[in-house]
């Protein structure tokens, strides 16, 4: 590594967090693979999940519940059902109870609606100042049905690459609350359990692929989806189901919500002749906007972009993230 | 889009093939590099019409010692516009200095930065355009109003038509005509840049941001060049006016005050920057922390200042994707995504 320390950039997601783990964590520990969790044994699912937020309340969420639900989505996405979590707290001293209690709750809330259960975990106090407010991780448990595979081997020309829901919501509720941009309604993160909306897509469809969109955006997933496996990607702009405020607000701060964290989006690949999933997930609460966003095509090597005016352009992995530009 | 955008664009696109003879159309304006880049409308055009990125990226022409100077600020805080925290200084980046303990925290609006000085000593690092400058400008008239003592501004504001000027000034320069900046052109009014034609023989025209609008001015300035008679219009006059923006340009000249400026890869050129005026002296970061703002070296192989001047497309640059990418510039234009080169990293490989 270049920079011989750690910087933001490295936890971004992009480029340079898959450098951190390609070069500094795998020679030393056992991955598999880089994916949100791993199998273990014949039908064990596990994954973890670092939660860090500022603010730690924001509309549509808080920090406890991204904590349930950042953890069932990874487990949800490799087709298996989430069953228990592990919750392991760090809290900076002068930490208010009354916070504290809110988050459980919604922490409590979060996995009655997930159906997971949190079965054990870990508390630990910092002195004031060496950590910001609280910190949660989160271990999740699922079982996968032996018959089912998912993954970027299974990928194949032809197939439909769709979202469950607007991209960027969550990004711009938290710049928002952060910046306090004052938009009024403010706008409301994603943030949402979403196995129940995959229990609902697995018996609709030959899905190969799902993954959910969380930093980096949907953009990185379909990079790393093509470096896995060479297949090239179009994406089609005018399809992109993107609400009005996150439009406005990132075309002003010239970012991409391609590439905005999301924390209730699911990016799925599906046989080519699939007809009955979209209508399937319209059906479930976080499926309304669900959209047919590009396809899995060989006239291209690469991720592009089929823009709003007809132009083809590529759509490549950031190195970091995205800075806000001066406007 | 509409069906007619998309059949009008078709119709443009055509047009625009029928021309033959080699132009080079500059966009001066990040925003404008961004428009092209994220339409993809290079792509578009035929081989005859080159578009080049011009000087209007504020984070770009900025220079390494006015990163440098923020980086010898011992215990204050750092308020900062976003992509300025990975522009290279000759001692490293803001970001770096974040990771190393000093305090830099990215503001939205230098309104944000006053704020943060409600409770610690803070310095707006103030760079920016007309389109930016009236409200650091108006800034600095609150920080005076609320009589505060620890908030200051290290002052590199660049003003737009001296720097066409000084690139029009260029030996062997070729530029058919420019697609003037939007935003810039709200404060400044359409008549600040007459002299381009008066006394340059170019015109312009000013454009807003939609893909359609940009491939008309690109049209528009073809006509131009038919013709022979290079003049400025006005594609943009919803919120272009002639004079511009009058109340805007009253607190720039009350608050700030025409003085000779540092552009990162052009040198010095005289009376493009505006500094702070005397009787805001003591909101001024360089008088308060005796800081310099000087011409420094480019870092060594990068052509940055070739590209501003559009005498080399990006990647013409040896280093380009090399040894040169957004997570490692060498040079400003790869740092800011409204930089030409890493607009051309990011959209035109
Ligand atoms: S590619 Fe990098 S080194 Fe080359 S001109 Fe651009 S910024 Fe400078």
């Amino acid at each position: 590594m270049k920079d011989e320390i750690i910087t933001l950039a490295h936890g971004s997601g992009a480029r340079l967090t898959q450098q951190l783990i390609a070069e500094i964590f795998a020679p030393h520990f056992h991955l598999p693979a880089l994916t949100d969790s791993v199998a273990i044994g014949h039908n064990l699912v596990v994954t973890t999940d670092a939660h860090v937020v500022k603010p730690i309340f924001f509309p549509g969420g808080d920090i406890g519940k991204l904590s349930v639900t950042g953890t069932v989505n990874d487990i949800a996405v490799s087709g298996a059902q989430p069953l228990y979590l592990l919750a392991t707290f760090i809290i900076e001293e002068g930490f208010p109870i009354s916070d504290l209690k809110k988050i459980v709750a919604s922490m409590q809330e979060a996995a009655l609606e997930a159906g997971v259960k949190i079965i054990a975990g870990d508390t630990k106090v910092v002195e004031k100042h060496n950590a910001e407010g609280i910190y949660i991780t989160t271990t999740g448990i699922g079982t996968l049905p032996l018959d089912l595979h998912l993954g970027t081997d299974k990928i194949k020309n032809g197939d439909l690459i769709i979202v469950n829901g607007n991209i960027g919501d969550h990004t711009i509720a938290i710049i928002n609350a952060r910046n306090e941009l004052d938009l009024q309604p403010p706008p409301r993160s994603d943030c949402a359990p979403l196995n129940g909306l995959i229990a609902c897509m697995l018996p609709a469809a030959d899905l190969h692929f799902m993954r959910d969109a969380t930093r980096g955006g949907v953009a990185t997933i379909l990079n790393e989806v093509f470096e896995d496996n060479g297949l090239g990607i179009i994406i089609d702009e005018a399809s992109l189901p993107i609400s009005a405020a996150t439009l406005a607000v990132s075309n002003l701060l010239g970012l991409e919500p391609l590439y905005m964290a999301n924390e209730g989006v699911i990016v799925t690949f599906a046989a080519a002749d699939t007809t009955g999933l979209i209508p399937a997930m319209k059906k479930h609460r976080y499926g309304k906007n669900a959209a047919l966003i590009g396809k899995v095509t060989s006239d291209v090597k690469g991720v592009f972009l089929r823009t709003t005016i007809g132009s083809l352009r590529p759509l490549p992995m950031l190195h970091s993230d995205p800075l806000p530009r001066i406007c | 889009m509409a069906k007619s955008d998309l059949v009008r664009i078709k119709y443009l696109i055509e047009d625009l093939w029928q021309w033959k003879k080699p132009v080079r159309i500059m966009e001066v304006c990040g925003s404008h590099t961004m428009v092209i880049g994220k339409y993809g409308i290079r792509s578009l055009l035929p081989p005859s019409i080159e578009l080049i990125s011009g000087p209007g990226c504020p984070v770009c022409v900025t220079p390494a010692s006015f990163i440098d100077a923020l980086l010898t600020l011992k215990n204050v805080t750092i308020a900062t516009f976003g992509d300025l925290i990975r522009v290279p200084g000759i001692n490293g980046t803001l970001e770096q200095a974040r990771a190393a303990g000093l305090d830099v925290r990215i503001v939205y609006s230098p309104l944000e930065a006053l704020k943060i000085a409600s409770t610690r000593e803070t310095v707006f690092a103030g760079i920016g355009f007309e389109t930016t400058i009236p409200g650091i400008a108006h800034t600095l008239l609150e920080a005076q109003r609320l009589k505060l003592h620890n908030f200051s501004v290290l002052p590199a504001f660049k003003t737009i038509p001296p720097a066409l000027k000084a690139l029009l000034s260029t030996d062997n320069i070729a530029i058919d005509g420019f697609i003037l900046p939007g935003h810039v052109s709200v404060i400044t009014g359409s008549a600040a840049y007459q002299f381009l034609v008066d006394d340059f023989h170019t015109g312009g025209v000013i454009a807003g941001f939609e893909p359609i609008t940009l491939l008309q001015t690109i049209k528009d300035i073809i006509s131009q060049l038919k013709r022979g008679i290079p003049m400025i219009e006005n594609a943009y006059k919803e919120v272009v006016s002639i004079q511009g923006n009058i109340p805007a340009q009253n607190i720039i000249r009350k608050v700030l005050q025409p003085e000779d400026a540092y552009w990162r890869g052009l040198g010095k050129i005289p009376a493009s920057g505006l500094g702070i005026k005397e009787e805001f002296a003591q909101f001024n970061a360089i008088r308060k922390y005796d800081l310099q703002i000087t011409e420094t070296e480019m870092p060594s192989g990068c052509r940055c200042g070739d590209v501003l001047k559009g005498f080399i497309k990006p990647p013409q640059c040896p280093l380009f994707a090399t040894t040169c990418h957004p997570a490692h510039p060498l040079g400003p234009c790869m740092v800011s995504s409204e930089g030409s080169c890493a607009a051309y990293y990011k959209y035109e490989r």
